[in-house]
């Protein structure tokens, strides 16, 4: 059974000014996440992936459809039933520069979400330095305030701050796209690992296909607020049904200068065949 | 960032250290000091103050008994001023507790919150601003009468709104970031949130606030009491201000000692909400990099590993650069070297890729090329040779102008290098029309170059200010800027990084068809090594300010020499692999062990929302 199922979702924003007509940024969405799965969401910048997992989170408002988390309704939910959601579906969010209040201690940052679960201040203090581990920092981080650390650091803060109340699904909102490549496979590595030891979900959004493929065992497909293609990894990064997705699997480079010429031809012969519906020129 | 926990000092230390901050302890201790005493002697000698020595009107100040003197009506100086501190002290106290607990709660919830209710509040705010202040404080006197909390109650009712407004904008700045998205996910109410996340953010800038406002009140107590309305039956500096004023032709110091009075303790405020202000903001600063490898400063560099040595440079570069040494000054008189003996040469008509991790150096290196770096920073040592001259050894300004004519720059974020206050045709002509191109062919040209770089509709865009159009044209447009002046040399400084996949394709064929016409050289730094492969014909290798590897780039793929290299290969994203499907069973297996696992560790939790 799926544990979190986005059905016909839809969040608009109002226009700008009084006329200004609403904007969609999420259009009638379907998909789902299975226990201990990894589904990633592709799409290009403004394409809605983001606030998809802005509304799973309740960070963005579900203008209709329903999502449902473990067989309950969850689109709707009071602030009280949000809180007790926090300890079953958390979040990494892209910039480990914002993401992390400069001013707090890291094990202040660890422990305020297990404090406002109502465990003791002793307690949650406590298992700092475990969740510390869990993520391959030193104990004596604790101490240290968020701001001393490189980015990568950040981000195993902000996976160890997503960790601390064992939720069952995490939101990984580009958690590796500010990253250095070698500290992005690390941190690629680090999630891979938690989710084998806990059993851990993810919805992994990003826009580069290529981690995505690394991570997923299905992809999802966003373009303009709609999903275009949703299927295993090996169908959709392989076989890709939609136009779209092919695009964007030939627009992505691959370090290995013959197979990039290659992609580099098959993307011009493509563009010459198909009258591209996306020329640039729109803002 | 250090790598030793940097320990803060604490806001109160930090403030103690600036010299004003302690002149005003030291006025705000003397006044504390008479505000203390002036309770001792409420306590001790109501009628102290009153007491008139019939005997000694007008006495000079050090007269036995008199430190201060005696007024025209032979009573203490010293004790009536010290027993007005009181009264003065109060009302401003009064006037500013109001003002702070109206309009920081009120500007914390319209900031946090939004909606009608910042409408509201904003609304009530702005009515409030637009009273003539004194001719409210006025009425209000002249219907509820001269009690002091009274007036002081309705001043601070009238600074509530200058407090709300800077509460709401600083709460504004920081509701839309990520760590309170995070502290909500992580199920913390709004109480907590604002306790701990917004608080911080305000406090600063509410201190100096109160700083000015608390000399605000009291001046503006000293002014009701000093035009008579205030109440009569209590001392105040205004009042005797009043009575020194009558008696300025027979006592001139009268007026003079609460007018010290007033200014020292106004400054003590000001001066010390400055300074904690200070203390405050300094304590909060975040350290942040703007973009990628811009912060050259305060990165501890690892020790370079010795590499091979690149080989010394060919004759026949057009571009080389030999043993850079570029330093930043580190905040306490040293050098921090970004750039240790980078060597590199870019060879005419080709593109070389310079790759590098975050603090590498790789930017610093190009900036250096382009006569670009930063002020404070400094080319310690090394050569750049441009078709074998010494950049380095010309004078600043003809180094500039050699630069300037050969190399061209295209920057990473597009949008920030564009001027918003002007149309894109204005931006891509002005510089023609400076050389003393006419107005039509100026236009002309750069309609010519925004066609050449791939753009259908020329005109519209020539018309269009930078936010009408998307990233991807504005790096065409900022392209056809470098461009046309048809430089020999072309440094793209991460040019696709802020670009989506399908856009980057596009100006990565645009660059490699404008290297093919215009016969450029393009050095093209970059952390992409899909990029690299793409467009590059030789790779450079950067790690810790040197040049670990240069090589050909099928070379550098196939069989890359420096151990750094092949680690920056492998933490690429395996093509080949693709995640296997999911595998219902196994999942649900590990899932259920960890949830077994989750609720015997902590059988008390409460799992809501979804009920299970």
């Amino acid at each position: 059974m799926s544990l979190l199922e986005i059905e016909d979702l839809v969040v608009r924003y109002p226009g700008r000014g009084r006329r200004a007509a609403p904007f969609t940024a999420v259009d009638h969405v379907t998909l789902d996440v299975r226990k201990g799965e990894t589904v990633g969401l592709v799409g290009e910048s403004g394409s809605g992936k983001t606030t998809v997992g802005r509304a799973v989170l309740g960070l963005a408002p579900v203008s209709s459809g329903r999502i449902r988390y473990d067989g309950g309704e969850i689109h709707a939910c009071t602030r009280t039933g949000r809180r007790a959601l926090a300890a079953r579906i958390q979040v990494v969010f892209q910039d480990p520069y914002t993401s992390l209040n400069p001013a707090m201690s890291v094990a202040d940052i660890l422990s305020e979400p297990l404090v406002a679960a109502g465990a003791g201040k002793a307690r949650a203090r406590g298992r700092v330095g475990d969740l510390l581990d869990r993520v391959g920092l030193p104990s004596d981080a604790a101490d240290r305030y968020a701001r001393e650390f490189s980015g990568g650091q950040r981000q195993r803060v902000a996976i160890a701050r997503a960790l601390a109340l064992d939720p069952e699904l995490v939101i990984c909102d580009e958690p590796v796209s500010a990253l250095d490549l070698s500290t992005q496979d690390r941190i690629l590595r680090l999630l891979l690992d938690i989710q084998h030891r806990t059993g851990i979900a993810y919805l992994f959004v990003s826009h580069d296909i290529a981690v995505v493929r690394h991570l997923s065992h299905r992809v999802a497909v966003m373009r303009r607020g709609k999903v275009v293609e949703f299927g295993t990894c090996r169908q959709v990064t392989s076989e890709p049904a939609h136009g779209f997705t092919e695009e964007l699997l030939l627009a992505s480079p691959v370090a290995d200068p013959l197979r990039q010429r290659e992609r580099r031809e098959r993307r011009r012969a493509r563009r010459r065949t198909d009258v591209d519906p996306r020329r640039q020129g729109a803002s | 960032m250090s790598a030793a926990p940097a320990r803060r000092a604490s806001p109160l230390r930090a403030a103690v250290r600036n010299p004003l901050t302690v002149a005003g302890l030291v006025l705000l201790a003397v006044t504390l000091t008479a505000l203390a005493a002036a309770f001792v002697i409420g306590w001790v000698d109501p009628s102290g103050p009153a007491k008139a020595n019939l005997h000694g009107l007008n006495a000079p100040p050090g007269t036995p008994g008199h430190l201060l003197g005696t007024d025209n009506g032979g009573r203490d100086v010293l004790i009536r001023l010290v027993a007005a501190t009181k009264a003065t002290m109060l009302g401003a106290a009064v006037a500013l507790t109001v003002a702070v607990a109206l309009g920081v709660p009120a500007g914390l919830v319209a900031g946090y919150r939004g909606g009608w209710a910042e409408t509201a509040l904003e609304w009530l705010a702005g009515l409030a601003m637009s009273l003539p202040s004194l001719m409210v404080l006025m009425a209000i006197i002249a219907g509820l009468g001269t009690s002091m909390w009274i007036s002081m109650t309705a001043l601070g009712c009238m600074m509530a709104p200058a407090v709300f407004r800077l509460v709401r904008a600083q709460v504004h700045a920081v509701r839309r970031e990520l760590y309170i998205d995070a502290a909500k996910v992580a199920g913390l109410g709004d109480a907590r949130i604002i306790a701990r996340h917004v608080l911080r953010v305000v406090r600063a800038p509410v201190v100096l606030m109160v700083g000015v406002m608390s000399g605000v009140a009291v001046t503006v107590q000293t002014g009701l009491d000093f035009i008579g309305l205030g109440d009569p039956s209590t001392i105040t500096w205004g009042r005797m201000l009043s009575e020194g004023f009558e008696a300025l032709d027979t006592n001139r110091l009268l007026f003079v000692w609460p007018g010290l009075a007033m200014v020292s303790t106004v400054m003590s405020f000001l001066l010390l909400g400055n300074g904690v202000r200070d203390a405050l903001q300094r304590a909060d600063t975040a350290t942040r990099p703007r973009g990628r490898d811009r912060s050259p400063a305060s990165r501890p560099v690892p020790p370079a590993v010795p590499g091979p040595r690149p080989k010394p440079p060919r004759p026949d570069e057009l571009l080389s650069v030999c043993d850079l040494v570029v330093g930043y000054p580190d905040g306490s008189g040293g050098l921090v070297e970004v750039v240790r003996g980078a060597t590199l040469g870019l060879n005419a008509e080709s593109t070389l890729g310079l790759v590098g991790e975050s603090g590498s150096g790789k930017t610093q290196t190009a900036f250096a090329l382009l006569d670009l770096l930063p002020r404070q920073a400094t080319i310690l040592s090394g050569e750049i040779r441009l078709d074998g001259v010494d950049l380095l050894s010309l004078p600043p300004a003809e180094r500039e102008r050699t630069v300037r004519r050969t190399i061209a720059y295209v920057p990473q974020e597009p949008m920030s290098n564009l001027d918003p206050a002007f149309t894109i045709g204005h931006q891509l002509t002005e510089p023609l029309r400076a050389r003393g191109v006419g107005r039509a062919e100026a236009r002309a040209r750069a309609r010519g170059l925004l066609a050449r770089m791939g753009i259908s509709d020329p005109d519209r865009v020539m018309r269009s200010y930078p936010h009408q159009i998307s990233g991807g044209m504005a790096q065409r447009v900022l392209i056809a800027g470098a461009v046309a002046t048809e430089p020999r040399i072309l440094v793209a400084d991460e040019p696709t990084t802020a670009l989506d996949v399908t856009v980057q394709s596009e100006i990565l064929d645009l660059l490699r068809g404008l290297q093919a016409e215009m016969r450029m050289a393009i050095l093209l730094v970059t952390h992409d090594l899909g990029v690299v492969a793409d467009l590059c014909d030789d790779v450079a290798v950067m790690r810790a300010g040197r040049v670990v590897e240069t090589a050909p780039v099928d070379v550098f793929f196939r069989a890359p020499g420096h151990e750094h290299s092949r680690a920056l290969l492998a933490a690429v994203p395996d093509e080949g692999h693709v995640r296997p499907d999911y595998d219902a069973e196994a999942a649900s297996a590990a899932w259920d062990l960890a949830y077994a696992r989750k609720t015997s560790a902590s059988p008390d939790r409460s799992l809501g929302g979804a009920g299970r």
